[in-house]
C-alpha cells in the first residue's frame, strides 16, 4: 500500500504478531509486572524466572496492536539466557533506536532491528516501548528494594 | 463580523428546502485544502474536535491584528471593544441553549473545567459523608474522575447507572439508584464512544423530586442537538467550544442563577472581586465571581462567529444531517461481517459517532492504515476506561461525523476497513 505502512509492518514483525514468542506460563516466577499504555488501554504482563542473575525463562501475555504484541514477542526472544545488567543495555539500545538516535551499538538486535519502521509513526513509540518499560520497572524495582534490605540490615 | 463565506452557507440553506449541502459547507473550512499522506483529508474524528471554518479563524486573527486589549479593566476604546465583543459572545451562548440569563454563563477553559468547578465548589460544600453522588457508567473521564475525587474526599457514595449490552442506560432500577440521600445526579447527554443519546429530561425530573441537584455534561450534545436547557431542567451544563467549531481553550459552565449565588468560587484573583482590602475580599456578583484572571478574549470572540455560523446552517439541520450519516455509516458497516459495533443501533437514539472494532485488527493498527489512505478516525478508550472494558475490550476505533462529512468519507471508510484486512492478510 505505501512505504511507511510496509516498513512499519515488516514482515519479520507480522510473524512475531501472529506467533508470539513466550506464551508459556512459568513455573518459577522470580520478578514479575503489569504494565498498561495510558494512550489506549492496552496491557501487558511479564513475568521472569532466573537463575543467579540470568533469565532462564520468560513469559509475556500482551493483549494490545501488533507493534506492542510483537515487540513483546522479540523482548521474550531475545532475553532468554541474558544477565539483567545486559537486558537493561538492550532496552537503552532499543529505546535511543526508536527514538531515532543511531547508536554505535555492539549488540545484536536480531529480529528487533525490525522496530526501527515505528520512528516515521511516533505515536505508535509507546507501543512498541511498552514491553520494556514494564520489563525494566520490575528490575529497578527488584534492584531497590535489594539496596532497601541491604541499608536496612546494616 | 460576517465573513463572505458565512453569508455563502446562509444564502445556500435558504435557498433550497432543506439544503443542508456539506460539499458547500467543507469550502469554509481551510484544512481540507491540506493532503494527509498523499490523501484528501477524510476527517471522522470531530468527536474529539471540530475542525475551524474560516468564519472563526478569522475573527482570532482580526482581534490580535486590530482589537487586542484586555477586558473590563481598561478605559480606552479598544478595551471596550474588546470587552463589548467578548460579552457578546456570553449572550449568544446564553440564548443558543435555550435562552438563560447573561450571568448564568461562566466562561472556563473547557468543559472539564466547567465540571471540576462544580465538584469542587458547589459539592464540597454540599456533599458530606451519607449522601450519594449518582453518576454513569458511560461517562467521559471528564464527568467520572472529579466525582471520584469528591466521593474519596467526603466519604459520600459514588453509585452508577449501569448500562444495557446494546448501549442504553439500564433504568430498571432508576428509582433505587437515585435515593433518598442522593445530592447530585451527574450524566452526559451523549455518549462520546456509544453515541447513545440519554432521556436526561427524565432523570433530572426524578433527581429534582428526590431533591438532589443535577449536572448535564454537554460537551456531546451541545454541539450536535438543539438544545434547551430551561425544558431539560438541569443544574448544570457544561460543555467546550472546540467540539463545536470554536478555539481550544475555551468551555462554558451554564448553571441556575440561584445557585450560582450561593456557590464560592475556586479561583481567585483578578477580576472575580468587588472589592478587596488587605485583609478582605469581596466576591464580585455573577458571572464574574468564577472568572478570576484573564479569559481566553480572542478565543470567546471568535466563539461568537462560531455560534452565528452553526445558528446560520440550524441546529435541526445539522441534527438531521448526522442522523442520515450515522444511519448510512451503521447500515454499511452492518454488512462487513468482520466488524463489531458498540452502541444503539437506531440513529434515532443516538448520535455522534460510531465506536466499532475490527474482530482482528487491533483498534491502533486500524488508525495507523487508515491514516496512510488519509481519514483520521480515533483509536483508544476515548477517556471512558472503564466503560470500554466493560464491553470486553481495551481499545475501540471511533468514527464521528459533523456539518462537513458526506456519505463519500464513508464510504471512504468502509473501502478502508476493506483494505485493512486485505494488508493484514485475513482476507
Ligand atoms: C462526553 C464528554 N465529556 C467531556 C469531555 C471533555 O471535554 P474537554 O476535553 O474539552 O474538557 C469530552 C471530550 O472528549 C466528552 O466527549
Amino acid at each position: 500500500m505505501s512505504e511507511p505502512l510496509d516498513d512499519l509492518y515488516r514482515d519479520i514483525l507480522m510473524e512475531h504478531f501472529r506467533y508470539p514468542r513466550g506464551r508459556n506460563k512459568l513455573e518459577h516466577v522470580h520478578l514479575h509486572n503489569e504494565g498498561q499504555n495510558p494512550v489506549c488501554g492496552d496491557e501487558i504482563e511479564i513475568a521472569l524466572e532466573l537463575e543467579g542473575e540470568k533469565v532462564k525463562d520468560i513469559y509475556v501475555s500482551c493483549m494490545g496492536c501488533a507493534i506492542s504484541v510483537a515487540s513483546g514477542s522479540m523482548l521474550a526472544e531475545i532475553i532468554k539466557g541474558k544477565s539483567l545488567e545486559e537486558v537493561k543495555k538492550i532496552a537503552e539500545v532499543i529505546k535511543s533506536m526508536l527514538k531515532g538516535k543511531e547508536s554505535r551499538n555492539e549488540l545484536e538486535l536480531g529480529d528487533l532491528e525490525a522496530l526501527k519502521g515505528v520512528r516515521k509513526f511516533p505515536v505508535r513509540i509507546k507501543c512498541a516501548l511498552l514491553s520494556w518499560t514494564t520489563l525494566i520497572d520490575a528490575i529497578l524495582a527488584k534492584e531497590a528494594s535489594k539496596k532497601a534490605q541491604i541499608s536496612s540490615s546494616e | 463580523m460576517k465573513s463572505t463565506e458565512q453569508l455563502a452557507v446562509t444564502k445556500n440553506i435558504s435557498g433550497n428546502g432543506n439544503g443542508f449541502d456539506p460539499e458547500v459547507i467543507r469550502r469554509d473550512f481551510p484544512i481540507f485544502k491540506r493532503k494527509i499522506n498523499g490523501r484528501r483529508l477524510i476527517y471522522l474524528d470531530s468527536a474529539a474536535t471540530t475542525q475551524k471554518p474560516n468564519a472563526v479563524i478569522d475573527v482570532i486573527d482580526r482581534y490580535y491584528k486590530f482589537q487586542n486589549a484586555n477586558v473590563h479593566r481598561g478605559l480606552h476604546t479598544l478595551a471596550e471593544e474588546a470587552t463589548t465583543a467578548f460579552e457578546a459572545t456570553r449572550d449568544k451562548v446564553a440564548k443558543f441553549i435555550g435562552g438563560v440569563k447573561r450571568e448564568e454563563i461562566i466562561y472556563t477553559r473547557n468543559a472539564t473545567e466547567a465540571i471540576n468547578l462544580v465538584a469542587q465548589s458547589w459539592g464540597q460544600a454540599n456533599i458530606k459523608k451519607g449522601d450519594r453522588i449518582v453518576i454513569t457508567q458511560m461517562e467521559h473521564h471528564a464527568n467520572l474522575v472529579p466525582w471520584i475525587v469528591l466521593s474519596r474526599k467526603t466519604g459520600a457514595e459514588l453509585v452508577y447507572i449501569p448500562i444495557t449490552p446494546d448501549g442504553f442506560l439500564d433504568l430498571k432500577d432508576i428509582g433505587k439508584i437515585i435515593s433518598a440521600n442522593t445530592k447530585m445526579v451527574a450524566l452526559t447527554q451523549m455518549s462520546n464512544v456509544l453515541g447513545t443519546i440519554n432521556p436526561v429530561e427524565d432523570i433530572i425530573d426524578l433527581a429534582h423530586k428526590r431533591g438532589a441537584v443535577t449536572l448535564v455534561d454537554g460537551a456531546q450534545s451541545v454541539p450536535h442537538l438543539p438544545i434547551d436547557v430551561r425544558a431539560m431542567d438541569a443544574d448544570f451544563l457544561a460543555f467546550s467550544a472546540h467540539k463545536m467549531l470554536g478555539p481550544t481553550g475555551l468551555g462554558f459552565l451554564y448553571g441556575k442563577e440561584e445557585i450560582l449565588n450561593n456557590m464560592e468560587p475556586v479561583v481567585f484573583g483578578g477580576e472575580m472581586i468587588s472589592e478587596v482590602k488587605f485583609d478582605y475580599a469581596d466576591w464580585n456578583a455573577l458571572p464574574y465571581k468564577f472568572e478570576a484572571g484573564t479569559p481566553h478574549i480572542a478565543g470567546a470572540i471568535a466563539f461568537g462567529s462560531a455560534l452565528d455560523y452553526l445558528n446560520a446552517l440550524g441546529m435541526e439541520n445539522i441534527r438531521n444531517h448526522e442522523k442520515g450519516l450515522i444511519a448510512y455509516a451503521l447500515e454499511k458497516m452492518k454488512e462487513l461481517d468482520f466488524i463489531k459495533i458498540y452502541g444503539p443501533l437506531d440513529s434515532e437514539r443516538r448520535g455522534g459517532g460510531v465506536s466499532f472494532n475490527d474482530k482482528d485488527i487491533h483498534p491502533h493498527d486500524l488508525a495507523t492504515f487508515l491514516d496512510m489512505m488519509g481519514i483520521a478516525v480515533r483509536a483508544g478508550h476515548h477517556c471512558a476506561q472503564p466503560l470500554t472494558r466493560l464491553f470486553g475490550v481495551n481499545a475501540t476505533t471511533r468514527a464521528s461525523f459533523y456539518i462537513y462529512n458526506t456519505i463519500n468519507d464513508i464510504d471512504a471508510l468502509i473501502t478502508g476497513l476493506k483494505e485493512a484486512r486485505r494488508y493484514f492478510k485475513y482476507e
